[in-house]
């Protein structure tokens, strides 16, 4: 007997491992540094909570689903200062983007 | 499906490890052998190991990839080339292998029930540990009382690290105020970070004592401990976090978790017992062997946390001495 939660959060569970995915591509396919920290990180965040809202809804409402809650409270503190103090210090080292780092000329056409 | 997981997890350590041989750069080798210790917490929760899994990912992939990366700080960041050749040591390690695979063909299947492992102390230990000890997790009442001896060598064991690195590095304590020392630009990271330290601390606690009753224990709450105080100490500057925990007091408190470790033994003795018998504490050996077990697993947390931020300070007070010069 399959029930209505159970259908959802195999839903949410799906739509997490997908953006995971997509994320993990992204890290690789991307042109440059903020691109690519900037797909890590939007998908990771967004994966955390359809993940774990998938695992919250498969458990009985009890301790368990308070600690999954403290966890994504957790990664979604966490992940996105990562990713920001990531990107922050590429460009304080003097990483320029994709679309600075092309000479003026060519600017029109990027 | 545990099958497929170990197979999955084992050929993606092989990969890693693979990987951390060929590179070249040392900044890379650090975080590749964060995740081949969290690869090994992902096998560990497989085979139903929580404890360990718990262990390896704070120690493993948590704390010793700062100790590393604040080595690196210190030594540079890319492996010298090697001058004499590599063919005697690919002899040995080749041999050594062969050996080694040799002698896995006489293990007995893995996983079995009747395995000799399975044979010799644990059905003791699962049969008479709810009636002796009384703890819902087994692995604190192994670790903590039958095997009581082994934890404090292993206490003694990390104590000496301490010992060893700060006889050889020592610490800076005089710390210039004016100095340039933590992230004063990042703000975002200062917030969050005054934001999840108490957090952090909060979770130690609950790990050190909730111990007996779930994973965790001494090693993983010292351990996340000193992970809170390091990132206050990365964050807003060495200067600032000597201020809050002090190099001489981590030396205090790293003896003093052995001996409140070693004292409970005496303790133990004093009261008619053998060293270490938790049973003579307390009126009732039930309750005797409880009380044992949390003071102990205190100790354990004490010298723990006391020790990993006494290495990381003795790291990075060196990394700002070479900064300045």
């Amino acid at each position: 007997m399959v029930t209505v939660l159970e259908v959802v959060s195999g839903i949410l569970l799906i739509a997490g491992s997908f953006f995971s995915l997509t994320g993990a591509v992204g890290l690789f396919r991307f042109p440059d540094f903020f691109t690519r920290v900037h797909a890590a990180s939007v998908t990771d965040s967004f994966a955390a909570i359809l993940l774990i809202g998938g695992l919250m809804l498969l458990t009985s409402f009890d301790l368990n689903t308070a600690k999954l809650g403290f966890i994504l409270i957790f990664l979604l503190l966490t992940s996105p200062t990562a990713s920001h103090a990531l990107a922050k210090s590429a460009r304080h080292g003097g990483l320029l983007s994709l679309a600075e780092s092309q000479p003026p000329s060519k600017k029109g056409s990027v | 499906m545990s099958l497929l997981f170990d197979i999955v997890l084992l050929s993606m350590l092989a990969l890693t490890a693979l990987r951390i041989i060929f590179l070249k750069d040392l900044f890379a080798v650090v975080m590749l052998f964060g995740i081949y210790s969290f690869l090994s917490a992902l096998i560990f929760v497989n085979l139903d190991a929580v404890d360990v899994a718990f262990t390896e990912a704070a120690v493993g992939a948590g704390i010793s990839t700062v100790l590393m990366l604040s080595t690196l700080a210190l030594t540079g960041r890319t492996e010298e080339k090697s001058s004499h050749s590599s063919f005697l040591p690919l002899i040995v390690v080749v041999t050594t292998g062969a050996a080694l695979i040799y002698g896995t063909l006489d293990m007995p299947p893995f996983g079995q029930a009747d395995n000799p492992i399975h044979q010799h102390v644990a059905p003791r230990y699962i049969e008479q540990s709810p009636q002796e000890v009384g703890l819902p997790n087994m692995v604190t009442s192994v670790l903590a009382s039958y095997r009581g001896f082994d934890t404090l060598g292993e206490t003694v064991v990390v104590f000496a690290a301490a010992v060893g690195v700060l006889s050889l590095l020592g610490v800076r304590r005089k710390e210039r105020e004016d100095q340039e020392s933590g992230l004063k630009a990042h703000r975002v990271l200062r917030v969050v970070a005054k934001l999840i330290i108490p957090l952090i601390i909060l979770f130690a606690l609950y790990v050190q004592f909730h111990g007996d009753f779930g994973p965790g224990g001494g090693f993983q709450a010292g351990v996340i401990t000193a992970a809170a105080f390091i990132l206050y100490a990365l964050v807003f500057g060495l200067p600032q976090a000597f201020k809050v925990v002090s190099p001489r007091f981590t030396e205090i408190l790293a003896p003093l978790g052995v001996l409140i470790y070693a004292g409970v033994g005496i303790t133990s003795v004093l009261k008619g017992g053998n060293f270490l018998d938790y049973n003579v504490l307390a009126a009732d050996p039930v309750a005797g062997q409880h009380l044992g077990i949390l003071v102990i697993e205190l100790g354990v947390g004490i010298t723990v946390f006391a020790v990993m931020l006494s290495i990381f300070y003795a790291f990075a007070s060196q990394t700002e001495k070479a900064n300045i010069q």
